[in-house]
């Protein structure tokens, strides 16, 4: 059986910089990701960043990816790939699968970055062909370098729907519309405006009402809701595409943090099931955190913050930091993640991960 | 469709031309790019039919989590085309064909 300090689930975002301060710290780190590559989803995001200097604003995701990977090789940590977990044991062993066979890895701490799922909506025609997860389209045309279809409809104008429709106008598709349920936009204002400014409508109070097609999707029947968010009748609309994109939110990857019996709470500002936290990202069970999506669905830059607080709290509970130095360096992340849940957007995310933290206290 | 130019990303990289086997019919793909990748370029959009109901599955989260897009790959059923890398001289097959849901139907399989 093998053996870590540290064992970090998922390299993405938060499990690459939680690996990364944890390695640097003096920690044995290994990172599990099912992947051929590590890196999450970060490579596919093209776009740049929010936030402020300190959170790398103004650089684009995948220039960050690459920096990650040189940083976490330059600290010595460990990676296994093509690794599935498909369990946790009470004594922070880890199963593994990988390729033919399984394996087992025993860790003092786990420290868990599992990500997010995209929602998916159902409706008559939704498992036809070319009806897609918009980040799936994301990773098809910016990673694969493959236009799934060329006339595309968006369903969903929250910040996903709205960056992915930009992006497919570059990589040269044509976007009829993004439709949105609620009565406005929920994504930033600026990646609003520049679809706008291509002339994309973004339709609010619209759904899907259906996708038709033989073998794909040729077609789909939009209409208008009302405030019961049922369609109102003679607003149907035909749309000639060929791709529907679904962008209608992310829900965290939580299986192993349920098997793990990690306690949750029920939070929609944070994409549902959220395993409890308390300020350092560790669960209610001694030595498992929690980082990124999987901790309450934001954004790549809050991941980041919180997976360097998630490795840095684990490094130094292992005995790898002088209490002064740890101190300070959480309380300056705390600070920057603060920074990231400002302003109309961030204020509903920064209440309910206050109500995250209470959770721990209940008995 | 492939995405040769690319105002952010700029010219592609690609690995060397191999040829697949789909169905018995040559697909150009690029060495190390995914199966479904090299498909989707190809104009594929149906890469299998449901085993009961017969109906046409494609690519749905190119994540590897939902396995909508899942093939016979040179003899092993149920591989993930959207993370599995293209290798040349692969034999792809399509599970389930639409000329089955006849029979489906009327062996009565066709509801549920």
């Amino acid at each position: 059986m093998g053996k870590t300090e540290i064992a970090v689930v998922g390299g993405g975002a938060a499990g690459m910089t939680a690996a990364i301060e944890s390695a640097r710290a003096g920690a044995q780190v290994t990172i599990i990701d099912e992947n051929e590559q590590p890196g999450g989803q970060l490579f596919k995001q093209i776009h740049k960043f929010f936030g402020s200097g300190v959170h790398r604003a103004g650089t684009r995701g995948v220039q960050i990816g690459r920096d990650l990977l040189r940083e976490a090789e330059e600290a010595g940590v460990q990676t296994r790939l093509n690794t599935v977990v498909y369990g946790i044991f009470p004594d922070k062993r880890l199963g593994l699968i990988c390729g033919d066979h399984t394996e087992e890895l025993a860790s003092e701490i786990i420290i868990l970055a599992t990500g997010a799922n995209e929602n998916a909506l159902s409706f008559p025609g939704w498992t036809l062909p070319g009806v897609m997860g918009a980040g799936a389209t994301q990773t098809l045309i910016n990673i694969n370098r493959v236009l799934p279809g060329r006339r595309i409809l968006m369903v969903g104008a929250g910040n996903v729907g709205l960056i992915v429709s930009y992006q497919l106008l570059q990589a040269g598709a044509d976007v009829i519309a993004v439709i949105e349920g609620l009565s406005y936009i929920g994504g930033y204002g600026v990646h609003a405006s520049k679809i706008r400014r291509a002339g994309v409508p973004i339709l609010t109070g619209f759904t899907v009402l259906r996708a038709e097609g033989k073998e794909s999707v040729e077609r789909a029947v939009i209409a208008q809701v009302d405030e019961k968010w049922q369609p109102i009748s003679g607003s149907e609309e035909v749309l000639e595409v060929e791709t529907i994109c679904l962008a209608v939110g992310l829900s965290p990857l939580s299986e192993l943090a349920w098997m793990a019996g990690c306690r949750f709470s029920f939070l929609p500002a944070l994409g549902g099931w959220v395993p409890a936290h308390d300020e350092n990202m560790q669960c209610n069970l001694p030595g498992i955190y929690v980082a990124g999506d999987l901790a309450g669905i934001e954004e790549a830059s809050t991941a980041m913050e919180e997976g360097r607080l998630a490795g840095l709290a684990a490094a130094e509970s292992l005995g790898y930091l002088p209490p002064e130095e740890g101190r300070k360096r959480k309380e300056e992340l705390r600070n920057r993640l603060a920074a990231l849940r400002i302003g109309s957007f961030g204020e509903g995310r920064a209440t309910a991960k206050k109500k995250l933290m209470r959770a721990m206290c209940e008995k | 469709m492939r995405i040769e130019d690319h105002p952010i990303l700029g010219k592609v990289e690609r690995g060397r031309k191999i040829t697949l086997k789909v169905d018995g019919e040559p697909v150009m793909a690029f060495e190390g790019e995914t199966i479904a990748a090299a498909l989707i370029a190809s104009g594929q959009r149906v890469f299998r039919y449901t085993e009961k109901r017969v109906e046409p599955r494609g690519v749905f989260c190119a994540l590897g989590r939902c396995t909508d897009c899942v093939m016979t790959v040179d003899g092993q059923p149920n591989v993930r085309t959207c993370v599995t890398p293209a290798r040349d001289g692969m034999i792809i097959q399509m599970q389930g064909t639409p000329d089955q849901r006849e029979t489906a139907l009327d062996a009565g399989e066709g509801e549920g």
